[in-house]
């Protein structure tokens, strides 16, 4: 779609500032019932759109994102507006700086619609831990729209973004987009400055595209995957991927790893299989394959995550940005009390866990012992990409939840993240693709795994699935684009 | 019983580094309050660090001159505590992988100090109380700090003081870091326990925290000492606890007992990543590393046979050193040696009104002018005195030596032109001559004061009362 919308802009066809206000109605419109967005720009997307009318009436070239209209997960510092990440501690507070990629789309006029709603602080797989209340799937409001980069999957697949950013940190941008209908890339863990990602767990996050494509999704991953010096664990890819999309994939071998297959539902698994006769029907060698220490992942994902978690929030304390508690007795008082107020159960909780496993007395039993299962994991990954291109796995074991559904249950709600977590453990690259639907008519993704800086050739594998489907499925969960392109 | 004193010492020393550890803001002391502050240095949402490599070069440094070893592999550590000067709520520090580790000091009494480790770190802010509220000032927040962890190898306070001298010295020498204490950038935690004499096993400790002048330290490790003493020999218990030094009554108190309690749940800093220093970089920074205060001081003394007092002044400063070797450099006598240290100690110190000053050792005498001065007292050509005098002028107004000595002054001077003026002087002054040789001591002043007189002052008093001697022994008054 961002190809198609570019040339649009370019034959003068429509003017961005058109586009803008089209997809501002939009938002203003349907969001009421999906909650996607906590923030809207509107006045600096329309500002942003005249720079770029006025380039085109000067006869000037514009580059590929220039002028689309796109959001931002709200965990992505922009200067002069809001980033809470859906937190009630982070309210009010609006940064004096911009993030790294938030920064090169700026540079290239992109028009910047508004921030879009997430779990609180990226905790979460429904979006429902918000602050704001979570996003809602466009396909049926009644079921959660996923997280925790909910807001910009629901978005983005309602036509109210022509792409997002969102942040994975155990599947935050691939189980929404799942859930959605929606393209989502985990790009490999230093492909991507987290500069300016308000950062969950450090050594697992990384920021990437959502998108309706995975044409759209390379477009979008080339201009934002650069090294940046603020960023000493970034080295930015080693090569634009949107060459390599159309390449052909005929003996390219495909491992399908059973452990997760077996996890799924009947319609994922129904769905999953066709996706493997497609790939076989286009020439490539799939086999199955098995990563038995993936059974451990979510357990290392939760010592991990909340261990660096526990550090990571530890400077919400009210004194220099953000909420404070009114009436305190002493600085100790203060902090307890805005800390209790301003963060959620689900962040306390994880808050909890991760002070626990890196206490003096546990530190050996958990966190310690949570490394070495990880650097199996990495080897397991390694040893199967010596026979494989890539690995193919569900997205997710189902399709998206029920609202309400996972307050009552967060265990086994982390056990929605067996898929995604592994990839986030290992540093992998990921990319979800939707590939049909449920008997409730609610969208179901693949995934494609690759090697540390492969993005090419998951996207390429991801891109070609969507050509020989003709893209049916994509362009079934939305239609209510503003363009009909 | 008879106890013997064991202390054990770390010390933060701030590096001198431009910028920050982990931003681009300044180092500099002082600045309005919550000016040097970057989104990076208050810890925004968001915002990561990153590692000024100058520290690590700045450090690996400090470990040389202390004789460590080089970690080739190190990392950074988080250590998560709450405190209102953290805003991170964590210090990037190190922990089980330090920079430097196993070095030592050698101390006068020839005794060796071990060195467990140096690591970098963050400084924190700073707290201001002010009318009941409590302000937070960032500005040192991110301020690259050393921590040097020596063995509890010292026995005696003044051994405590000397290393610690030693230390702040040898800092800067290297130059990388001013070691002030008065302004926080040399501070220090001291271990203290007792023993009894002889004993192989250490007592309990107490750490005295922040402890920021060396006088305060003698009295605090005495206090403390005695304190631990008293409690042992009423047959009580050294209890393990964080003391603090209050410096106006000279006791120590302890801390709150929280401050013993900390688990400081190190991990891994997953914002940055291992630090690799190649032997090569090692090689490197040790070449360019300058001559060390211990060499000179040896080297002054076995060399140029100052005495050890007047070399420790002149080796005590870097600017100081530079000039006297710079001077000396083509002198020929171990007497220019002298002299020179001499004028240095006497005429050029005399100017200076603070031991800063003097580090700074700014005059408006070059080293080669220093050195066409001592060549003509070396060889007579000039008086002691008249060397002071010129070089005192030369410090006043900036003039060149031979601006304010005139060819005519050096003839005035020399042996030949002194001993016609000494043949002069008696032939006027017989009388003086004659007393002076049937017994009269006190005659030969006068003497020498018609040849100073007629000299003006320039003269060598001590050669002219030699030669008058001479004189009046071979004519036979
Ligand atoms: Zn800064």
């Amino acid at each position: 779609m961002i190809f198609e919308l570019n040339k649009l802009l370019k034959s003068k066809k429509v003017s961005a500032k058109e586009l803008a206000k089209k997809y501002i109605e939009a938002i203003k419109r349907e969001d009421r019932r999906l909650n996607s967005y906590v923030y809207l720009s509107e006045e600096f997307a329309l500002k942003c759109a005249e720079v770029v009318d006025s380039k085109l009436r000067n006869g000037e070239d514009i580059s590929i994102l220039e002028g689309l209209p796109f959001t931002l997960k709200d965990n992505i510092s922009t200067e002069g507006l809001p980033t809470s990440c859906c937190s009630k501690i982070l309210r009010g507070y609006v940064p004096i700086y911009d993030a790294f990629v938030w920064k090169i789309l700026k540079n290239e006029n992109s028009v910047l619609l508004g921030k879009t709603n997430m779990d609180e602080f990226a905790m979460g797989s429904t979006c429902e831990t918000s602050c704001f209340g979570g996003a809602k799937n466009p396909h049926n409001v009644n079921y959660v729209a996923g997280g925790s980069s909910g807001g910009v999957a629901s978005a983005v697949a309602a036509g109210l973004a022509v792409y997002g950013l969102g942040s994975d940190t155990g599947g935050s941008i691939r189980q929404p987009a799942s859930f959605c209908g929606t393209v989502g890339l985990k790009p490999t863990y230093g492909a991507v400055s987290r500069y300016g990602l308000v950062a969950f767990a450090s050594s697992l996050d990384q920021i990437g595209p959502i998108t309706t494509t995975v044409e759209d999704a390379s477009l979008v991953f080339d201009e934002i995957s650069l090294r940046d010096e603020q960023d000493c664990t970034c080295l930015g890819a080693k090569e634009k991927t949107f060459s390599h999309i159309k390449d052909n994939i005929s003996g390219i071998k495909i491992g399908v790893a059973k452990e997760f297959l077996n996890l799924a539902d009947e319609d994922v698994k129904k769905s999953v299989s066709l996706v493997i006769n497609a790939y076989e029907k286009m020439g490539a060698e799939v086999e199955y394959i098995s990563l038995p220490s993936c059974e451990y992942a979510l357990m290392v994902y939760y010592i991990v995550a909340c261990a660096e978690a526990s550090s990571n929030l530890g400077r919400y304390d009210g004194i220099r940005y953000g909420s404070r508690v009114s009436s305190y007795t002493n600085f100790h008082d203060m902090i307890c009390k805005t800390r209790s107020e301003g963060f959620g159960k689900e962040v306390k909780r994880r808050i909890l866990l991760g002070t626990y496993v890196l206490s003096c007395g546990y530190y050996d039993a958990y966190y310690k012992k949570a490394h070495m299962v990880r650097s199996k994991i990495i080897n397991e990954f390694n040893d199967a990409f010596k026979c494989f291109d890539v690995i193919l796995t569900p997205t997710t074991p189902t399709t998206a939840f029920e609202c309400g559904y996972s307050a009552k249950d967060p265990v086994s709600n982390y056990k929605a993240d067996i898929c995604t977590v592994p990839v986030n453990i290992a540093g992998l690259p990921a990319v979800s693709v939707p590939c049909g639907f449920d008997c409730k008519g609610l969208p179901i993704g693949f995934q494609i795994i690759g090697q540390k800086f492969h993005e090419s050739k998951i996207l390429n594998v991801a891109n070609k699935f969507e050509e020989y489907t003709n893209a049916c499925y994509v362009k079934k969960v939305t239609g209510g684009y503003p363009y009909d392109i | 019983m008879i106890y013997e004193l064991v202390v054990g010492l770390e010390t933060h020393v701030e590096l001198s580094t431009k910028s920050k550890i982990f931003c681009g803001c300044t180092t500099a002391f002082k600045g309005e309050p919550n000016t040097h502050c970057c989104p990076i240095c208050i810890g925004l949402p968001g915002t990561m660090p990153r590692l000024n490599e100058g520290v690590v070069q700045y450090a690996v440094a400090a470990g040389l001159a202390l004789n460590c070893k080089i970690a080739e592999f190190s990392k950074m550590d988080r250590k998560n505590y709450v405190y209102p000067d953290l805003p991170k709520a964590y210090q990037i520090s190190q922990h089980d992988k330090p920079l430097c580790y196993e070095g030592h000091v050698l101390l006068s009494n020839g005794r060796k100090i071990g060195i467990e480790r140096i690591h970098i770190e963050e400084d924190a802010g700073k707290l201001i109380h002010q009318g009941g509220a409590t302000f937070i000032d960032y500005n040192r927040g991110g301020v690259p700090l050393i921590e040097i962890v020596s063995k509890p190898d010292f026995r005696d306070v003044e051994e405590v003081v000397e290393y610690l001298e030693l230390l702040q010295l040898t800092m800067r020498y290297i130059e990388v870091s001013d070691c002030k204490m008065q302004e926080g950038s040399l501070r220090c935690d001291v271990n203290v326990s007792v023993m009894p004499k002889g004993s192989s096993k250490f007592g309990i400790r107490t750490e005295i925290k922040n402890m920021n002048s060396f006088n305060n330290i003698r009295k605090a490790v005495q206090y403390e000492m005695n304190r631990q003493i008293d409690i042992l020999e009423s047959g009580g218990a050294v209890t393990q606890q964080t003391m603090r030094y209050m410096a106006d009554v000279g006791v120590t108190e302890p801390m709150r007992g929280k401050e013993d309690a900390h688990d400081y749940r190190y991990f891994k800093e997953p914002d940055l990543v291992n630090i690799y220093v190649s032997k090569e970089q090692v090689e490197c920074i040790a070449s360019k590393m300058p001559e060390l205060f211990s060499s000179k001081l040896n080297r002054y003394v076995n060399e140029y046979r100052i005495p050890l007092e007047d070399a420790r002044l002149l080796a005590e400063y870097k600017n100081v050193a530079k000039f006297f070797e710079d001077s000396v450099k083509c002198a020929r006598s171990e007497q220019s040696y002298k002299n020179c240290a001499n004028l240095i100690l006497s005429v050029i110190f005399s100017k200076f009104n603070s031991e800063e000053e003097k580090e700074i050792f700014n005059i408006s005498v070059s080293s080669e002018e220093m050195f066409k001065l001592l060549s003509l007292q070396e060889e007579k050509k000039i008086s002691n005195n008249m060397a002071k005098k010129t070089l005192e002028k030369m410090l006043e107004t900036g003039s060149k030596v031979f601006d304010i000595i005139s060819e005519a002054d050096l003839q005035g001077v020399s042996e030949d032109r002194l001993l016609e003026i000494c043949n002069l002087a008696l032939n006027e002054n017989e009388k003086a001559a004659k007393d002076y040789a049937s017994g009269k001591d006190r005659a030969i002043k006068s003497l020498i004061g018609f040849v100073m007189k007629q000299t003006k002052g320039r003269a060598d008093a001590a050669l002219a009362e030699r030669i008058l001697k001479d004189i009046i022994a071979e004519r036979k008054f």
